[in-house]
């Protein structure tokens, strides 16, 4: 198929950036959205320019370092489905495919469509966690979890923390990101004894960071790739309240 | 080079006790005046860095992703084993062991792999306690299933994304104490040498891969965790970042790389679909469970699969080996798929592919129960191929997928150069010619939780703590060559992409090194790469400098290694003149295709030894003995 692209170009975090066009002819259907960028890049190059930069590495949607809002769309069009795994089947033969970086005041620009996603390893940091150390552990099944609750939590464990939700959010709010961590251990036995302490520092860094307020538009449920539900989100919000009115502070 | 594998005296059973009680330990108040580098954050780096730093030792750890949580231990899916006898079918610590050790088709290390099969129960302990959310029965216990190779249902599992869940844990424990100010973590951040000063290793150099800038850090210990080179063959189930550089200039400066040969082919991976592919994936392999694996009886088939009665259908693993069918281990059920191909009877692209059919299943246990085992690995089936696998059967083709060649290192996981400590896939001590499924999770988080953190501060308790700085003459010599080698390559400006000869090494490592080989092919290819490589050197071309984001530069350095590191992998395979596990020489195998082991002549690690760029490397040899297993013809039949 042949290809119009609009492709985000931005040397460095210093550079204003500015939207370029290319063309590509003879791309396969079955080829995934980011071979096809392989092959614009390898026909760059021999052209003496310099190839888009952008992130990538399992290419197998679980690693979650791709990122790219395609036609507007964090991941692009096909639903719960990472960039790397999208295929150009997806698109048709002559169609112009926009793609820029995942965009957000707390995701800084790095390199054409690379951006700096530090801000959620922060985040994390400050109760992501149960502080258990190495060697402390009880036998794994004195442990009893009924499976609902196990399957509940891991539905929320399944985030891959590539920032689509952020990317999506007109408001550029983490909430789903912070949420689908502090769901995951919410609803373990092992998560409870620092529960309320978690959820307050983590909220406390997400708004240190910068990102946005959520208003309930639920943009960033459809864009997770891994089709986290909101429903974290409020339980969050119930368990950040609960807390916080109980006199816990970050 | 010294190949004394410190293996401590005792039965089998006491070895590690007796170790841990021998080996010395450091002052709590010392601890922190340790400084050690880590350098990779799957599960082994990332495990051994939140464990050395809860202990007390002042820890950095560095990776190329841009988060820790990206390491590529996160794409494994089947599960990892543990010797928990959970479901009381007779497992136990010594079935493990005994099962890894023939399933490495006997050229591992004996101490080591029992030492991971005792410390397999505490892994999982340590998981659940961290929030892990493996799969439960509805009583709330934890629930297994078997796994390729084993008789036993001894792996647990978190859906098919154990491997994510396992690293989210260790990442978890990882950021406890990144937060606590007690580990340095440095993203985007690859190392590009180890520096040895007075015979120990004391550091490493980095690039910083946002800004070009050469960086060098000092410490007291360097560990090694940069997992496997299976992307040696461009095409492979690893991440695009993987790569052999780290154990490549860590065996340039001195350390012996051990069975470069041993890779393992991967049975269930989606088949090879166009010149543009950039990888392979992988589908766990718990899909042969429930999964049947067929060609069609006849070469040259040109029905579609639902066209062909049973009686026409040859389903050769269970044909082959009645008493472990579908489940034989990864080289076996490999090796067989690429007969049943070389045969004429494989299916889709190239003819190079075979049916993995769920028919059978779904009518036994019904299509819902089926999607409840699978579910999303039949959904990523289906966005890649565009063919629904609840209608039509898989068709699945080996791929290059684990390596269990790596640096040498004795029971303390420590490498020929004193100080530097090589953990998980990086090493390769345990699983000897073959890995069995689920068993490299297990491994990474031994290493990284259970061995590493008691045999490091053996090595402690041998050196001065406090200072340590970067300003030895040593620092200054390695960042200068670092320097030298970023600067030729960008001064090359030549006409082809680096992706270019890595897809070309990448076709030669797989038909002259890949499944199956031989003496004549591995020599054409002992010709070929050396030119290859004088091309890659004349003629590649990189845009941009060295001192901004430049992802060609990254890659064509790994390239530049695997470049150098494929002709030692195909010496290595050309001089171990036998068939075992994943190493399967033509000239060794029985009239109906089974690996024929020399263990006369080859029970050993091949070590091999850097002698300089324009020398061919010294092969030294560990002698494995075997106390407690017998030495027996591997059958699954």
């Amino acid at each position: 198929m042949k290809l119009n692209l609009r492709i985000w170009r931005q040397k460095n975090a210093e550079d204003g950036g500015r939207m370029d066009n290319y063309e590509l002819e003879d791309i396969s259907a079955d080829a995934s959205f980011l071979e096809m960028l392989d092959v614009l890049n390898e026909s760059l190059i021999e052209r003496s320019e310099e190839p888009v930069a952008f992130d990538h590495d399992c290419r197998e949607g679980i690693c979650g370092t791709c990122s790219l809002v395609i036609n507007g769309v964090p991941h692009g069009p096909r639903r719960a489905t990472t960039t790397c795994q999208l295929h150009m089947r997806e698109f048709k033969d002559g169609d112009t495919i926009t793609i820029e970086p995942f965009r957000a005041a707390a995701f800084p620009v790095l390199r054409d469509l690379c951006v700096d996603r530090g801000a959620f390893d922060r985040i994390l940091q400050q109760g992501g966690f149960v502080s258990v150390n190495t060697g402390g552990a009880q036998d794994a099944n004195a442990l009893p979890i009924a499976k609902v609750e196990a399957d509940t939590a891991f539905d929320a464990a399944a985030c891959i923390g590539c920032g689509a939700c952020v990317a999506a959010c007109p408001n550029a709010a983490a909430m789903l990101f912070v949420a689908a961590k502090v769901g995951h251990l919410a609803h373990l036995p092992q998560g409870e004894p620092e529960r309320e302490q978690r959820v307050v520092s983590m909220v406390h860094a997400m708004d240190e960071e910068g990102f946005g307020s959520c208003r309930n538009y639920y943009e960033c449920e459809a864009a997770c790739p891994k089709e986290i539900s909101v429903d974290f989100i409020a339980e969050m919000n119930r368990g950040y309240r609960q807390s916080v009115s109980k006199g816990v502070s970050a | 080079m010294n190949l004394d594998p410190n293996i401590p005296d005792g039965p089998i059973q006491d070895k590690w006790d007796l170790h841990r009680f021998q080996m010395k330990l450091v002052n709590p108040a010392n601890k922190r005046k340790f400084r050690v580098i880590i350098v990779g954050s799957g599960l082994a780096g990332g495990s051994a860095a939140a464990t050395l730093a809860e202990l007390g030792y002042d820890v950095d750890c560095f990776c190329y992703q841009d988060s820790a949580r990206r390491a590529h231990s996160i794409a494994a899916q089947g599960g990892i084993n543990a010797a928990k006898n959970y479901q009381n079918d007779g497992d136990s610590v010594w079935r493990l062991f005994y099962d890894t050790v023939k399933g490495g088709d006997f050229r591992s290390r004996e101490a080591n792999v029992y030492r991971l099969s005792q410390v397999s129960a505490n892994i999982i302990d340590q998981c659940v306690a961290q929030g892990v959310p493996f799969a439960r029965e509805y009583g709330g216990q934890l629930a297994n299933r078997s796994f390729g190779g084993a008789q036993v249902s001894r792996t647990f599992y978190a859906r098919g994304q154990t491997g994510q869940q396992l690293l989210l844990g260790c990442y978890a424990a990882l950021n406890r104490q990144i937060g606590l100010g007690k580990v340095r973590m440095h993203t985007r951040k690859e190392m590009l040498d180890v520096v040895v000063a007075d015979g120990n290793a004391r550091g490493i150099v980095t690039r910083d891969l946002v800004t070009g800038k050469i960086e060098s850090h000092a410490a007291h210990a360097v560990v090694l965790a940069t997992g496997g080179y299976a992307n040696v063959f461009f095409l492979s189930t690893n991440a695009m970042g993987c790569n052999v550089t780290a154990t490549w200039r860590a065996h340039k400066r001195g350390a012996g790389f051990a069975n470069p040969c041993y890779t393992q082919i991967h049975p269930t991976c989606i088949p090879v679909h166009g010149d543009f592919q950039s990888k392979l994936t992988l589908m766990s392999e718990s899909l042969r469970n429930d999964g049947r694996v067929w060609v069609p009886s006849k070469p040259g088939e040109t029905r579609g699969p639902a066209e062909i009665p049973d009686a026409e259908r040859d389903y050769y693993l269970e044909r082959k080996y009645p008493s472990f069918g579908n489940l034989a281990p990864r080289d076996i059920a490999s090796r067989s798929a690429k007969e049943a191909c070389d045969d004429g009877k494989g299916v889709g692209h190239g003819g190079r592919g075979v049916y993995l059919d769920f028919r059978d299943a779904i009518a036994r246990v019904g299509e819902d129960a089926v999607r409840e085992r699978y579910g999303n690995l039949f959904d990523m089936y289906e966005r890649i191929t565009d063919e629904n696998p609840y209608k039509v059967p898989m068709r699945i083709y080996p791929a290059p997928h684990y390596t269990m060649g790596g640096l040498w290192v004795d029971y303390n996981l420590q490498s020929t150069v004193p100080g530097l400590h090589v953990i998980g896939e990086a090493n390769f001590s345990d699983h000897g010619a073959n890995r069995l499924g689920a068993s490299a999770l297990m491994q990474g988080l031994a290493d990284g939780y259970f061995v590493l953190p008691y045999t490091i501060g053996h090595y402690f308790a041998t050196q001065k703590p406090g200072d340590i700085d970067t300003d030895h003459p040593d620092f200054k010599r390695v960042e200068a060559d670092v320097h030298a080698r970023l600067n030729k390559l960008i001064s090359i400006g030549g006409a082809r992409t680096v992706d270019h000869f890595h897809r070309e090494l990448g076709r030669l490592m797989w038909d002259k090194c890949g499944m199956a080989r031989n003496a004549a092919g591995l020599e054409e290819a002992l010709v070929r790469i050396p030119e290859l490589r004088e091309e890659f050197w004349s003629d590649v071309r990189i845009p941009g400098g060295d001192t901004e984001f430049n992802m060609e530069l990254e890659k064509a350095g790994r390239v530049a290694d695997f470049l150098e590191f494929g002709e030692t992998m195909c010496r290595d395979a050309l001089t171990r003149d036998e068939s075992c596990g994943g190493h399967f020489r033509e000239e060794h195998q029985t009239p109906d295709g089974e690996a024929v082991r020399d263990d006369a002549n080859f029970a050993h690690a091949a070590v091999w030894e850097h002698n300089g760029p324009d020398a061919e490397p010294t092969r030294h040899v560990e002698p494995l003995s075997y106390e407690n297993v017998e030495l027996a013809i591997r059958s699954y039949k």
